[in-house]
């Protein structure tokens, strides 16, 4: 399978990366030349396995459903680019 | 007298044991090296201050008998893990600026044990590389040259900044991250000891997820004894990782020096791929033959499924980043790039703040996760994965302790000299080491031998799950033999 000029514009609107129409024709060719090479798994039926899904044979563990951490907003907004109030911000995002 | 910052680290716990001198001579040793080694650009951040206050405190603990099994040891600790206080970046520009206001569990247990923070080490960037050519800092130089040739060769990677460190005496040894090959590839071109454990053996709390079911902390050394000492400390459960398991982390030091007579050892024959250079087969015959010669019984082994190991990972690593790196969105850390609206603020944030290749990474992730798709990439290499940790459960059930391959195809090569348009042939460094984070299992890159040129090549032991104590003893068996292999010249100081 190989991606066109469309799909690679489709799949960065997907991830959330914002790509230059001259861009496209690069990220394309590179995105193909990996493509390919993933391709060799096609040489392979592997209908009847299981996908992994854990490496180590772990049952997940349970813990008390209680609060075990936070009440300190402020170290947690120390990081962020804006926030105000006691609250991350972003754009306006409903008119 | 041998420079203090020479000394390996099991050298240093015993002169800082005996008083010889300080926890904090010992650090101003690292702290003056890592100054005359700026060139190498292995350190993105000195904690000096740090550093000096953290000395002070184990010369005091060693003073009153309480010293932890790292007290006063100086180390490098790759960008990828959190470090409370102390910028935390992942060598990416969309993590500029990033104080984390927590530490990592690995990092916070050395410390715990006395050990003293130098700075954070380089990395490609999240950790996507095998030659540190990706990270925002700008490449590491390795302290290696090639004999008679001045051109700067890459040190490896994703760790590159940690094998870099250890081998060219700025640290006593660091911290690395393991996704696909990025401790045992960098450790193979810097010969320094590189230990990635078993997939649960160390906690993932605190460190930046590149791809979650790969992802494993490990060590750089000097000698395999000095990984045996940083791993005991590093390794251990950790309720904040559920996929941490429960086990006793047992005396790794006791393993260095055991003797590995009648251990089985197999030498897979699919990992005599097309084009091996002569000199990396003769190395692996004569390291099969340090084994024997220790008393370990060396057979052929079949891994079937070893082909398909490294297609499997360019789905399963980038499907995983692509979901771990959502959260650079421009709102909770690092940069934002304003836009018109949310979603415009979120694609500039990202298209300003990731690099090439993690963002190529990030759209292949999110193609092969993507409707119509997922089957197809995603599912098909789970399922090749299960049949690549099968191949290596078959061997180990047939009685085989641990195998034996070499670490990478090739020696270190030149800054630049693998960035062509085509992403695969970088990604081909990895072909001998990521079946083993596929299975999960622990390996070791141990130094072994030359390049016809005069660089340092490793070679790789694979053990079972959970027994990192058979890859130590190995490790020594091979490291007795071979001799170590310290950087001679120290050319950057010049």
């Amino acid at each position: 399978m190989s991606v066109d000029l469309g799909t690679v514009r489709r799949v960065a609107h997907l991830a959330r990366i914002a790509v230059r129409e001259e861009e496209l024709p690069a990220l394309a060719g590179e995105l193909n030349a990996i493509l390919a090479f993933v391709e060799q798994l096609s040489a392979i039926d592997v209908s009847e396995i299981e996908p992994m899904t854990s490496i180590v044979p772990l049952a997940l563990p349970m813990r008390e459903d209680v609060v075990s951490d936070g009440h300190y907003p402020d170290r947690i907004l120390a990081n962020a680019p804006e926030a105000e109030g006691g609250f991350f911000t972003v754009p306006k995002v409903v008119e | 007298m041998t420079a203090l910052n020479q000394l390996t680290l099991t050298q240093a716990r015993e002169g800082l044991a005996l008083g010889e001198f300080t926890a904090v001579e010992l650090t101003e040793a690292y702290l003056a090296a890592m100054e005359a080694a700026r060139n190498l650009n292995a350190f993105t951040v000195a904690t000096a201050d740090k550093a000096r206050a953290m000395a002070e405190r184990a010369d005091a603990r060693i003073a009153a008998g309480e010293a932890g099994p790292l007290e006063g040891l100086p180390l490098g600790v790759k960008d990828m893990f959190a470090t409370e206080g102390v910028p935390t970046t992942a060598c990416s520009k969309i993590l500029d600026g990033f104080v984390p206001p927590y530490e990592s569990t690995v990092t916070d247990q050395l410390w715990r044990d006395g050990a003293v923070l130098l700075g954070k080490l380089n990395n490609d960037e999240f950790a996507m590389g095998s030659s540190n050519e990706t990270s925002a800092f700008g490449p590491v130089v390795s302290p290696w040259r090639r004999e008679g040739d001045e051109t700067p060769l890459v040190p490896g990677g994703s760790s590159g900044g940690s094998a870099a460190a250890v081998a060219g005496f700025l640290c006593a040894g660091a911290t690395g991250t393991d996704t696909g090959g990025s401790i045992r590839q960098p450790a193979a071109f810097t010969g320094t000891v590189g230990i990635k454990p078993t997939y649960g053996r160390c906690s993932r709390w605190g460190i930046i997820a590149y791809a979650s079911s790969l992802d494993q902390a490990g060590a750089f050394a000097r000698t395999v004894n000095d990984a045996a000492i940083l791993l005991r400390s590093m390794a251990g459960h950790d309720p904040k990782d559920s996929t941490s398991v429960q086990l006793q982390v047992p005396d790794y030091e006791d393993a260095v020096g055991a003797s590995v007579r009648g251990k089985r050892i197999g030498i897979p024959r699919e990992y005599r791929v097309d084009g091996m250079s002569q000199e990396i087969c003769e190395l692996w015959d004569q390291g099969a033959q340090m084994l024997r010669d220790a008393g370990a019984d060396v057979v052929d082994i079949t891994l079937p499924h070893t082909r398909y190991a490294l297609p499997a990972y360019y789905i399963v690593a980038p499907a995983e980043a692509s979901s771990n790196l959502a959260r650079y969105d421009g709102v909770r850390y690092g940069a934002r790039v304003p836009g018109r609206d949310v979603i415009d603020m979120y694609e500039r944030t990202r298209a300003a703040g990731f690099g090439a290749e993690v963002k190529r990474r990030i759209m292949i992730g999110t193609y092969v996760l993507s409707a119509g798709y997922y089957d197809a990439y995603y599912l098909k290499a789970q399922r090749v994965r299960t049949l690549i940790k099968r191949d290596f459960d078959d061997v180990f059930a047939a009685g085989v302790d641990a195998i034996l391959t070499p670490t990478t195809p090739s020696p270190a090569f030149a800054i630049g000299e693998k960035t062509s348009a085509d992403p695969v042939e970088m990604y081909l460094n990895d072909v001998f080491t990521v079946t083993v984070n596929l299975a999960g299992l622990p390996a070791i890159s141990v130094p072994a031998g030359f390049s016809a040129d005069g660089l340092p090549l490793g070679l790789q032991l694979i053990g079972r799950p959970f027994e990192e104590e058979t890859l130590f003893s190995l490790a020594q068996a091979i490291e007795e033999a071979a001799g170590r292999f310290p950087v001679e010249d120290l050319w950057w100081r010049r």
